[in-house]
């Protein structure tokens, strides 16, 4: 198991390097002037010339490029162009926003989706299945950003039972878990745990649909086993599957959602991004995304690991 | 014992109670910036940043007058109670210091402060010095030559060249303190979490990205300007629907720029739409290169003509001032153009047969929009809604959509460049608040790309005459007349498409009192108050 892990983990390597290299690159191709945001539009020719030396932008491309990813190695990122902040900083605290986030989204979206997933696929063709496919294509179709958007307008403008934006009363810096700041929470973590539950949903009903009607399942019942035992095996042999998916999707729910963190104002790592591509804020842009790619490959290692574990024979595969 | 416990408790109590009785109330505002902007004393994010974090906690030498919305602001005493240029060398300009200034920190401010605040713009050899601070204020002040302290309370800076428009620039300059930067550590990031200025509101809590709360400074130096309210707090909402949101559920008191398509409902609700002229414009910023059809005066007349401002502004839910001119009408650069603009078809139409154009010989030419901008509103509909009156006047309109930074690098570029793409247009919103930046920069010969941002070459030796002249009047009142002539010359001679002018909607609360909404970009928060 050891020697899987730490095959996994060299192999990740160069996944990271490629990432890092991609990413930097798409925000230099990418068209705009990253002294945008530091400049007013009528600048001179002279001090634009000034600041790109004073930022460095007046070196080579692959100058830059080392240059940020030795900085990166040691975890020093840079600092953001348009505040001065160091960008470790910066991603840090929004990560700890995205994580509360991301952790009630998945926690409310995994639960039900995998809930009405389980029930769709065993009374597949019923009323429950039925109704619990319209939810999960409903949540799956329903363009998010409008999603919050109604929501706020409901719950927020129309019933006054839940804020509309922010990070609690005093700002996610004087966050506290009572209900005070709580209350800030559920509105964008509601919309942002559509998708996943859609997505958990349906793979959760085809999964159980699938294992159903394999032949260990009527030997099971042939030798008298109870259905809740059968429903035991179900859900064993479901769980790998169901694990990479959900795995996947929070690896997306941690990425943030630039339109449900705008549309919330909620100070998180889509909020930042958002705000780096407007700004042409080049360091913060690359040290968010490096972070958020580091994420995705730490949780897929972490997902692959915990499938071996799940069932060895994937480790054998 | 305890009836003396008592007693000093609640005479306690009833001293807190007077020292709040004239405070009234928290304001909260959503703000359409995406941060909060830069705190340290030259703000960024525009005109918003000064608007909120410029005027507010800062000063400069000369400040803005932000007390009427009936006529357009002009320039009053900052923290220079008078300045002249020396009669003998006009590059020379004297500024006398108010006296008994003090930061929000309590050390005080005299003339040393002013040099320290010019170096750490512009000398990058000083240790304060800042560039994200240069970068925002250097260019604001190209006139200065050289500065030096005369006494502790008077400066002396020299401009490179005479120049009349030096007070407009200087008003651009916050005061940050230099005590206050020793005392945390020489480090601008520091500073930044815990500014001092000697503006009327202090900052006390500054949350990056989400909030920045203010209370009002007792020791302010202007009586009139002491704030009436308990505390200011600043929120970052750039999602319109967001800000509507948050002010029907009461999150905010009062929102920036509202959606055009949610003001009904917000009045409605309840809210107050403040509205007001102020020095913006939105034009086709016009192509004066060899082969552009805009070379000729009756396509730029006609042009003109055959725009429907009235349609515009019902577009726009009638949150806009039909153009005039170049300025908003009632301005008092505004002048007295000969050329009326006004919509007129039949007349374009006249116009363009001169110029040898017709229904089966149609102008045809490209102009680069942007789908959205600071300060340009609705440009997607409202470009269409040009594109179909030009039309009705033979001028056949295609547009080359870039993104708003790109636009802007285009602006830079120049109309030759390449990065132009042949377009003999583009349409652009101007902050025209001064000389420099509302008739200057667009039009004269050596503020040509890459030298400045006349976009399109024009060159007049009239109005380039003109500009010297504006420089080189130090009386006002004279000052005010070459302006004037100025744009009675922008206007008759059609120099741009001139649509429209926005009326920077903001909505509030019925709660929020005492707003009087300037006539200028920035805006003063101290008469505000809460209702009980």
């Amino acid at each position: 198991m050891l020697q899987y892990f730490l095959k996994r983990v060299l192999y990740a390597i160069p996944i990271a390097l490629g990432v890092s290299l991609v990413c930097f690159a798409l925000v230099h191709v990418a068209p705009g002037d990253p002294l945008a945001s530091v400049l007013p539009p009528d600048a001179s020719l002279e001090m634009q010339q000034l600041m790109r030396t004073i930022y460095g932008f007046d070196r080579p491309l692959p100058v830059q490029f080392a240059l940020w990813l030795w900085r990166a190695f040691v975890g020093d990122l840079g600092v953001s162009i348009a505040t001065g902040r160091p960008v470790a900083g910066e991603v840090w605290h929004a990560f700890g926003n995205t994580f509360m986030l991301a952790a009630l989204a998945a926690a409310f979206g995994f639960l039900v989706g995998g809930l009405l997933g389980l029930l769709a696929g065993y009374y597949r063709g019923g009323w429950i299945d039925r109704t619990a496919s319209t939810l999960s294509i409903a949540g799956i179709s329903v363009p998010h950003y409008w999603l919050g958007m109604v929501m706020a307008i409901v719950f927020s403008v129309q019933l006054n039972w839940l804020p509309a934006t922010g990070a609690g009363p005093g700002g996610s810096a004087a966050w506290s878990w009572d209900w005070e700041h709580v209350r800030f929470l559920i509105l964008p973590a509601l919309t942002m745990s559509a998708i996943p539950l859609g997505i958990v949903a349906r793979s959760m009903r085809a999964l159980v649909g699938d294992i159903l009607s394999q032949e260990f399942v009527e030997a099971l019942r042939a030798k008298g086993l109870s259905e809740r035992g059968i429903f035991a095996h179900i859900l064993k042999n479901a769980a790998p599957t169901a694990l990479a998916v959900m795995g996947l999707q929070l690896g997306y729910l941690l990425g943030g959602s630039i339109l449900i963190e705008t549309v919330f104002a909620w100070p998180g790592t889509g909020f930042l991004l958002g705000n780096a591509i407007l700004q042409r804020d080049l360091p913060l842009l690359q040290g968010t995304i490096l972070v958020l790619a580091m994420f995705f490959v730490i949780l897929n290692l972490l997902v692959d690991v915990a499938q071996t574990w799940l069932d060895p024979r994937i480790k054998r595969a | 014992m305890d009836f003396r416990k008592l007693a000093i408790a609640a005479a306690a109590g009833m001293l807190f109670a007077a020292g709040h009785a004239g405070a009234q109330g928290t304001l909260r505002i959503g703000m359409t910036a995406s941060d909060i902007p830069l705190t340290t004393g030259q703000t960024d994010q525009g005109g918003e940043g000064m608007r909120f974090l410029g005027y507010t906690v800062y000063d400069a030498l000369i400040n803005w007058d932000l007390s009427s919305a009936d006529k357009a602001s002009d320039l009053v005493p900052g923290l220079a109670t008078e300045w002249k240029v020396d009669a003998a060398d006009r590059t020379k300009w004297t500024f006398k210091l108010r006296p008994g200034v003090k930061f929000h920190d309590g050390s005080a401010f005299d003339s040393a402060a002013v040099i320290w605040n010019l170096e750490k713009l512009l000398n990058q050899q000083a240790p304060q010095f800042d560039p994200r601070q240069s970068a925002q204020g250097r260019s604001r002040i190209p006139a200065v030559a050289s500065y030096r302290a005369v006494d502790p309370m008077t400066v002396e800076i020299a401009t490179k060249t005479p120049d009349a428009t030096f007070p407009y620039q200087i008003a651009w300059i916050m005061m940050s303190s230099p005590a206050q930067w020793e005392k945390v550590g020489r480090n601008w990031d520091s500073f930044a979490k815990t500014p001092s200025g000697t503006g009327p509101w202090k900052i006390v809590n500054f949350v990056p990205r989400e909030r920045v709360e203010m209370v009002p400074y007792p020791g302010y130096w202007d009586a009139r300007r002491v704030p009436k309210l308990e505390r200011l707090v600043l929120v970052p909402l750039p999602e319109a629907s967001a800000r509507t949101a948050a002010l029907r559920s009461g999150q905010v008191d009062w929102i920036e720029a509202p959606a055009p398509d949610a003001i009904a409902s917000l009045k409605q609700a309840g809210m107050q739409i403040v509205t007001n002229a102020y020095p913006h414009n939105w034009t086709w910023h016009l192509s004066r290169v060899e082969g552009s059809p805009w070379n000729d005066i009756r396509v730029r007349k006609a042009a003109n003509l055959a725009v429907d401002r009235d349609g515009i502004k019902e577009l726009l839910g009638g949150l806009a001032i039909p153009a005039k001119g170049f300025f908003p009408p009632g301005h008092q650069w505004f002048g007295n153009p000969a050329f009326k603009l006004r919509h007129d078809v039949a007349e374009a139409r006249k116009l363009m047969t001169e110029a040898g154009y017709g229904p089966n010989k149609p102008l045809e030419t490209k102009i680069l929009i942007a789908p959205s901008g600071s300060g340009q509103m609705q440009p997607l509909p409202m470009n269409e809604f040009v594109q179909q009156n030009l039309a009705e006047a033979w001028i056949k309109i295609t547009f080359e959509v870039v993104d708003w930074n790109t636009l802007i690098n285009i602006w830079r570029a120049g109309a030759k460049h390449e990065s132009s793409r042949g377009a003999t247009g583009m349409n652009y919103t101007y902050f025209i608040q001064d000389p420099f930046t509302g008739l200057i920069r667009h039009l004269q010969t050596s503020l040509q790309p890459p030298a400045g941002t006349n976009w399109g070459y024009y060159s007049d030796k009239d109005m380039d005459a003109l500009f010297d002249k504006v420089r080189n009047t130090f009386d006002a009142a004279e000052q005010t007349k070459v302006l004037q002539k100025i744009h009675e010359k922008y206007v008759d001679e059609a120099l741009f498409l001139m649509v429209t002018h926005d009326v920077n909607p903001r909505a509030m609360s019925p709660k929020v009192k005492g707003f009087v909404q300037a006539q200028n970009w920035f805006q003063d928060f101290s008469p505000v108050y809460m209702a009980k």
